[in-house]
């Protein structure tokens, strides 16, 4: 897992800043801030699925890839730190383009059928495909039939909707410290298991703190009897991360 | 332990000369493992009752080397005087060679390697040694002027001197992306943090690929002088030599040649009588092709799980644990030591100017003379398929020819005389990669090549990313149906448009060039793809297309 320490963002006159332009304008940042932050500082928002504040992060979904001038290459604005004379644009339509193809391709991955889902109207991939109306999936759909683990107390992890943003693992090993989530394996193999993957009731390790099914951004984990809108908490990592960093 | 002195390389060297001196002959037979797989232990052994038996022992000595690269022809043995390379040698043979080239002083013409110009094309600088000398004995490198390079830039030069030397000398990164050696070494150098580490990268994971194994195996000692010299510049403590655990053979060759550099003090503290002091490890690789990624690779040395990060920040400042790591590709480190003793200018003579140097690659497929080879860099495709390669065998037609390994592009016949060099490359749209050239003929399909080098990557794609865990399937997907008859136009714009987004938008360089083989044959045999597709007509009769007729293909 990757691990950038990362600054708050903040404090405009400081000779630990650096400048840059968002969609043209300037901004300034302190060292070390990510271009994500940096726009959202600004009030420029860029589009993000697995990145959660808080959490180091993780630059795997690919969503809030933004264009760099100077260069052909694109940037997950998340993991990406900002630069002295930078110009970031954020949005294009080719970044529309790759953005909304980010989406079929999660879309086309797994079993996602909203209407049948706990998250329905709660789902961040869902909330993102119709920002970037997405009315269609350009290639055969992949309905995957990977297993669904019910045999904890009340958490219930349904990995035909995982999109693998890892958010659950880093909040677990992260916050709680427990780490009792993992991935297992590689490329369409790759899923998040429980201990040595055992079922989630037989995984010693967690102390059935909820954290993982508060930041999924999808219906993937849930928890039981519980209407999501009250499981989900976004804010959750950064409201610990930052009270524990007071706190000490 | 006692340190060694220039004075006592010089002595090693008069020892071993004065040594050889007395054999007329040298026979080396390649016991790395091709050669051994087809039983080169049994000739090396052959071979040392012979001449008991014809009583020469005192005349010619028997060397256990690497390989020349004829792998095709194995087990190959090289007999010096003048080079002589015996192909296919049985145990059977060996009394006839043995009587007939030591006894009788009679070379045997009729079992010489037929190689046409397979050698004389060649510009062999990584492989100088390689089947020259035993690789178990650090006194034949020793022999053959090695650690020489690692004591002059200890007692004559100074690290930025060393920098300066590589960056002239043009060297460019031979694992794939071709970064300028020199640039990297400044950016390591100019890091703040310490420790610095360096990784010398022998994952090599690209399937059919074994030049940088073959190096191992041939000439451990190259890779590690050039990892000393590199600490030495760059300001390094320790490295480690990441290499695949399928690779046994080199594994135990590296092994055994630190532990006879450490027995030496070549490693360790005060090498040299110097200040310097740098330590190797060997970490095993448990065979990802994304393990030879370079963020990954960092991620596997400290024992995590193989997976890529975005970059920046990048390894030079934030590698290993942190600290800043210089990664380099074993052939890279081999050059180094050449560059050092012979200067930048003399290396920049080979190949071409802002390219300079040779590049080793594997050449397999359907070609004459299959095996690892050395060329200068800018040579054309042409001379390395049909001058060195030997051409098709069989009378069959050239179809195409593929560089880059799995993510690398599929070209054509018109574009044969493309030089190879990262620049060139790239604009046709293949790329250096590790060193695999594979060629195909008219029994091959297109279509067919690009869907298992697609399946390949689909198999080796870590899983962090969108386009590459979850678009390379779809592709796959997509080419299932037009190699069973099932496939439609749009199809074709289906692939396009998944390519290009997969090659854009991935994370690291493998999702980043999958698409390769595909854009490549979309571009130069789209009639193929058409053909498959509205005829169900699979030219080289490799795909089931037709779902009414035809049997499935064996
Ligand atoms: C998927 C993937 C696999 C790679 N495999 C290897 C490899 O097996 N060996 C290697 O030297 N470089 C490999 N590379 C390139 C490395 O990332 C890195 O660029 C290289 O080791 C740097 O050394 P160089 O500058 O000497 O080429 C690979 C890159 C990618 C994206
Ligand atoms: S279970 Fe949810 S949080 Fe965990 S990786 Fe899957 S989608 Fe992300
Ligand atoms: S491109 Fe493929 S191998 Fe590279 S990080 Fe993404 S999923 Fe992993
Ligand atoms: S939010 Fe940046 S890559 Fe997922």
């Amino acid at each position: 897992m990757l691990h950038v320490t990362l600054q708050q963002g903040g404090a405009s006159i400081n000779p630990n800043n650096v400048r840059l332009r968002i969609n043209g304008s300037e901004v300034a940042v302190p060292e070390g801030t990510t271009i994500l932050k940096a726009a959202a500082l600004n009030g420029v928002e860029i589009p993000t699925l697995c990145e959660i504040e808080g959490l180091t992060p993780y630059g795997g979904c690919r969503l809030c890839i933004v264009e760099v001038s100077g260069t052909s290459k694109l940037f997950p604005a998340c993991t990406t730190p900002a630069a002295q004379g930078m110009e970031v644009t954020t949005q294009s339509p080719k970044l529309y383009e790759y953005r909304k193809m980010v989406l079929q391709t999660l879309l086309a991955e797994r079993t996602h059928i909203c209407a049948v889902c706990v998250a329905n109207e709660h789902c961040e991939l869902q909330a993102n495909a119709n920002n970037h109306g997405v009315d269609h999936v350009m290639y055969e759909r992949n309905w995957s039939c990977e297993s669904i683990d019910s045999s904890h107390e009340f958490l219930v992890i349904d990995r035909n909707r995982c999109i693998l943003c890892t958010r659950c693992i880093r909040v677990c090993d992260q916050i709680e410290g427990a780490h009792t989530l993992d991935l297992k394996f590689r490329s369409k193999s790759t899923n998040v298991i429980m201990d040595q993957d055992q079922n989630w009731g037989q995984a010693m390790s967690c102390t059935s703190c909820r954290k993982c099914a508060k930041v999924c951004p999808v219906g993937a984990i849930y928890i039981e009897n519980e209407n999501i809108e009250f499981t989900k908490d976004r804010d959750i990592a950064a409201f610990l991360s930052k009270r524990r960093r007071r706190s000490r | 332990m006692k340190q060694l002195k220039l004075d006592d390389l010089n002595k090693i060297v008069d020892q071993e000369l004065e040594f050889g001196q007395a054999y007329n002959y040298r026979i080396n037979v390649c016991c790395s493992t091709s050669c051994v797989s087809l039983g080169s232990l049994k000739v090396l052994k052959a071979f040392e009752d012979a001449i008991k038996e014809f009583g020469v022992e005192n005349e010619c000595k028997v060397a256990r080397t690497g390989c020349i690269g004829a792998c095709s022809v194995g087990p190959t043995v090289l007999i010096e005087p003048g080079d002589y390379a015996y192909s296919n040698v049985t145990p059977e043979k060996v009394r006839q060679i043995v009587r007939d080239h030591i006894v009788l002083d009679l070379p045997i013409r009729d079992m010489l390697y037929e190689s046409g110009t397979f050698f004389q094309k060649q510009h062999r600088l990584v492989l100088r040694n390689a089947g020259k000398i035993d690789p178990g004995r650090i006194q034949d490198y020793i022999c053959v002027g090695g650690y020489g390079a690692l004591c002059k830039v200890l007692t004559n030069m100074a690290p930025q001197g060393v920098i300066n030397e590589v960056l002239a000398s043009g060297l460019r990164g031979r694992g794939g992306a071709g970064f300028p050696t020199g640039q990297k070494w400044r950016l390591v150098a100019r890091a703040v943090n310490t420790p610095k580490y360096i990784v010398a990268n022998l994952d090599e994971g690209d399937p059919g690929v074994y030049a940088n194994r073959s190096l191992a195996e041939a000439d451990p000692h190259a890779i590690i002088e050039g990892m000393l010299i590199a600490a030495y510049a760059v300001g390094a403590e320790k490295g480690y030599i990441y290499i695949r655990s399928e690779y046994p053979l080199a594994v135990q060759t590296l092994q055994k040649a630190l532990a006879q550099a450490k027995a030496m003090s070549l490693l360790g503290s005060n090498v040299f009588e110097t200040p310097f002091k740098f330590d190797i490890e060997l970490r095993l690789g448990a065979g990802a092709f994304v393990a030879g990624e370079e963020t990954a690779i960092l991620a596997s040395v400290e024992g995590k799980r193989a997976m890529p990060r975005p970059r920046p920040p990048y390894p030079a400042n934030m590698g290993l644990w942190g600290k800043p790591t210089l990664i380099q590709n074993v052939e890279t480190l081999a050059n180094i030591p050449l560059i050092v003793q012979n200067g930048s200018a003399w290396f920049a003579k080979t190949g071409m100017t802002k390219c300079s140097g040779t590049k080793c690659f594997s050449l397999t497929g359907k070609i004459a003379n299959p095996g690892i080879i050395e060329v200068p860099m800018g040579m054309s495709l042409r001379e390395v398929v049909f001058d060195i390669g030997g051409g098709v065998p069989g009378g069959k037609q050239f179809k195409a020819v593929l560089i880059g390994g799995p993510s690398g592009g599929c070209l054509p016949e018109q574009l044969l005389e493309t030089a190879i060099d990262y620049d060139s490359l790239l604009k046709v749209g293949a790329i250096m990669g590790s060193g695999g050239i594979v060629v195909l003929d008219e029994d091959d399909c297109m279509v067919d090549t690009a869907r298992y080098f697609t399946e390949f990557c689909v198999d080796e794609s870590c899983g962090r990313c969108t386009p590459c865990r979850a678009g390379l399937p779809r592709m796959l997907e997509v080419f299932n149906r037009i190699t069973h008859g099932q496939g439609e136009l749009t199809d074709i714009g289906t692939l396009e448009k998944a390519s290009v987004f997969i090659r854009d938008v991935s994370l690291c360089g493998l999702g980043q060039t999958a698409p390769n083989p595909v854009i490549t044959t979309l571009r130069y045999f789209k009639n193929e793809y058409i053909s498959h597709i509205t005829e169900h007509k699979c030219e080289a009769g490799k795909c089931y297309t037709s779902r009414y007729n035809k049997e499935e293909p064996a």
